[in-house]
């Protein structure tokens, strides 16, 4: 078994053993020491019981009550679908846990699921006592309770948001599942006020160019926006997934950028301050910019570019030769996907793939590709093209420009190897 | 009709009501922030400085506020540990080993300012004064080799600090891979 096999081996371990305990406990005078003790092949052996011709155990006894969960928690076999936790971190104030894109269906990242990255931790506000100020160059400065906010006009849309470093550059060898490569990036249903009302509401002075958006955590976190998208389909969002936002997505009210970088959507907004010209704050000098060979660095590098990733089959999982469905994730930050193809061969040919129909714009989209492996060892990716003609490109091409130190915006086309046992693993190693 | 002419009037109702509330400004949720409201939390200090409040700190002050609440993250001379590395790598850029500090890659002393008063030291943020912010900024400034030993900063002292790397960014090209 090759190493990249081992998380899956283990991650599977405890799921076996529960099932070997809810098996036993239902068996009378089983004894807890000879259930545990059963060799490995248990989980087969247990579970003959309920499988035909028997009758299964939980048709033998009511379930549990209406009600015995009053928010709804997964099946406890699906314990192990959790967010995925960069391990020996120096801290997690300022840190990220991601997606576990590898397990999901469709396009929409369950709530308790969605990417995190926080850069003073999660405050617990007390939506009574949040407030958001708009001020600088409006005619009208305004104080809005989280009540007053949602008296405006609501709008409810489905986009992607993804963090720029997904994955850093130099760190691309280092991932073993899709989750570790691509999973600060999370989609959702958003519904709240556009910012081109509130701001319509203040009235902008004609020098008004940018909007400074800052967060109401230890971090202050303070990014600029320009006016135009501010304007456009900027949204003060306060719901994801039809129920009010989570803390690790902002609670009580956030700003949602579609299509821009992660950050910039600033969480537990309190605060935009519209001004002639960027606030050139840390968080757009120091830190989100894009260092290039010749030691400059790109700045206002708003747009997250088309981007695709299969999901099914990929790192730490395993084939079997004959049909397998190649399915994943498509999205770019300017628009629409108009079309994912996928190579089984290493990327010597390319064949397109179907797109599950809603094709929405800066969304998530989910593409499958019907495939019968021979069983010999292979590479196989997938590459998007948007709705403006841009292609993902491969690694070697993004790092011909950029180098590979500019850690942010990394699109990249991901690579899954196949082995002849059909363990899947990184293709960049 | 009777409905027709309710459908009437509702409409010119709804119209009168909308057009009220444009001249007042739109919807009218929400009231106007006092003058102390808005000072109490615009903390935002621009680029060139001009924002930059009342007070000054020396450098000598700013490393003792920094051995006792900044070198347990960024280490004792700003080497780095838990949090960033904040001196030294001046001239690295272009190489094969970048390594951005303050010194080296921040391109304003100002936003030093504003980034130390709103999150720093990050177990508890805000609680700087203005005048130990300006010395613990004077002191971060010293270990890059931008202010002298015997510095005192202030709005104006610190508006005068050039960044080395201040020139050193560039509008994003992209798409730049065809």
């Amino acid at each position: 078994m090759s190493d990249d096999a081992a998380p899956e081996a283990v991650r599977r371990t405890p799921r076996s053993r529960r099932q070997i305990l809810a098996a036993g406990s239902a068996l009378v005078g089983g004894g807890l020491a000879e259930v545990i003790a059963l060799p490995a092949r248990a989980e087969t052996t247990g579970g003959i019981e309920n499988t035909p011709p028997h009758v299964p155990r939980w048709m033998k006894e009511p379930g549990a009550d209406v009600g015995s969960q009053l928010y709804g928690q997964p099946s406890e076999f699906e314990k192990d679908v959790i967010r995925n936790v960069p391990k020996n971190g120096k801290q997690y104030t300022s840190s990220a846990s991601r997606t576990p894109l590898q397990e999901l269906d469709g396009i929409i990242t369950p709530n308790g699921l969605f990417y995190e990255r926080h850069h003073g931790g999660i405050p617990a506000i007390d939506p009574a006592q949040h407030r958001l100020m708009i001020h600088g160059l409006v005619e009208r400065p305004l104080l809005l309770t989280m009540d007053e906010l949602r008296r405006f006009p609501t709008e409810s849309h489905i986009y992607f948001l993804e963090c720029s470093g997904n994955p850093g550059f130099e760190t691309v060898k280092q991932g073993k599942t899709a989750s570790d490569l691509v999973g600060l990036a999370s989609c959702c249903e958003w519904t709240g006020v556009r910012l081109k009302t509130i701001l319509e509401e203040v009235g902008l002075k004609p020098e008004a160019k940018w909007v400074v958006a800052e967060g109401a955590d230890a971090a202050a976190l303070t990014r600029s926006v320009p006016l135009e998208k501010c304007l456009d389909d900027a949204l003060l969002v306060f719901s994801q997934n039809g129920e009010r936002l989570r803390p690790q997505q902002g609670y009580p009210v956030r700003l949602l950028l579609p299509g821009f970088e992660g950050n910039m959507s600033v969480k537990w907004l309190r605060r935009l301050n519209v001004v002639a010209e960027p606030a050139y704050s840390r968080e757009e000098t120091a830190k989100y910019t894009d260092s290039m060979p010749d030691g400059t660095a790109r700045q206002f590098t708003f747009t997250m570019e088309a981007k695709s990733i299969i999901t099914r089959p990929s790192g730490t999982q395993r084939i079997a030769a004959g049909f397998n469905e190649i399915t994943g994730l498509a999205w770019s930050g300017r628009g629409r996907i108009n079309g994912v193809e996928v190579s089984v061969d290493g990327g010597t040919t390319w064949q397109p793939a179907v797109l599950q129909q809603p094709v929405l714009s800066r969304a998530f989209t989910r593409f499958r590709y019907p495939w019968a492996w021979d069983g010999r060892p292979t590479v196989i990716l997938s590459r998007a093209t948007d709705e403006t003609g841009y292609v993902q490109p491969s690694f070697a091409d993004l790092t011909a420009i950029r180098g590979m130190k500019s850690f942010y915006h990394n699109n990249a086309i991901v690579p899954w190897r196949i082995a002849a046992d059909g363990e899947v693993s990184n293709g960049y190693v | 009709m009777v409905t027709s002419e309710l459908v009437r009037i509702l409409a010119l109702s709804v119209a009168v009501l909308a057009s009220s509330a444009q001249a007042e400004g739109g919807f009218g949720f929400g009231r106007a922030p006092t003058a102390e409201e808005i000072a109490g939390w615009n903390i935002d200090i621009d680029r060139d400085g001009r924002k930059l409040p009342p007070g000054h700190g020396s450098v000598v002050q700013g490393r003792v506020l920094f051995e006792a609440q900044c070198a347990s993250c960024h280490g004792l001379r700003g080497e780095g540990g838990i949090g960033d590395r904040l001196a030294g790598g001046q001239g690295s850029l272009a190489t094969h080993n970048p390594v951005k500090t303050v010194g080296s890659f921040w391109p304003y002393a100002p936003t030093l300012f504003d980034y130390i008063h709103r999150a720093m030291p990050m177990n508890a943020p805000q609680s700087l004064t203005p005048d130990e912010v300006y010395a613990v900024v004077g002191y971060v400034l010293n270990l890059n080799g931008l202010v002298p030993d015997d510095a005192v900063m202030d709005a104006e002292t610190l508006r005068a600090v050039r960044m080395p790397n201040r020139d050193g960014f560039v509008p994003d090209p992209r798409p730049d891979i065809r």
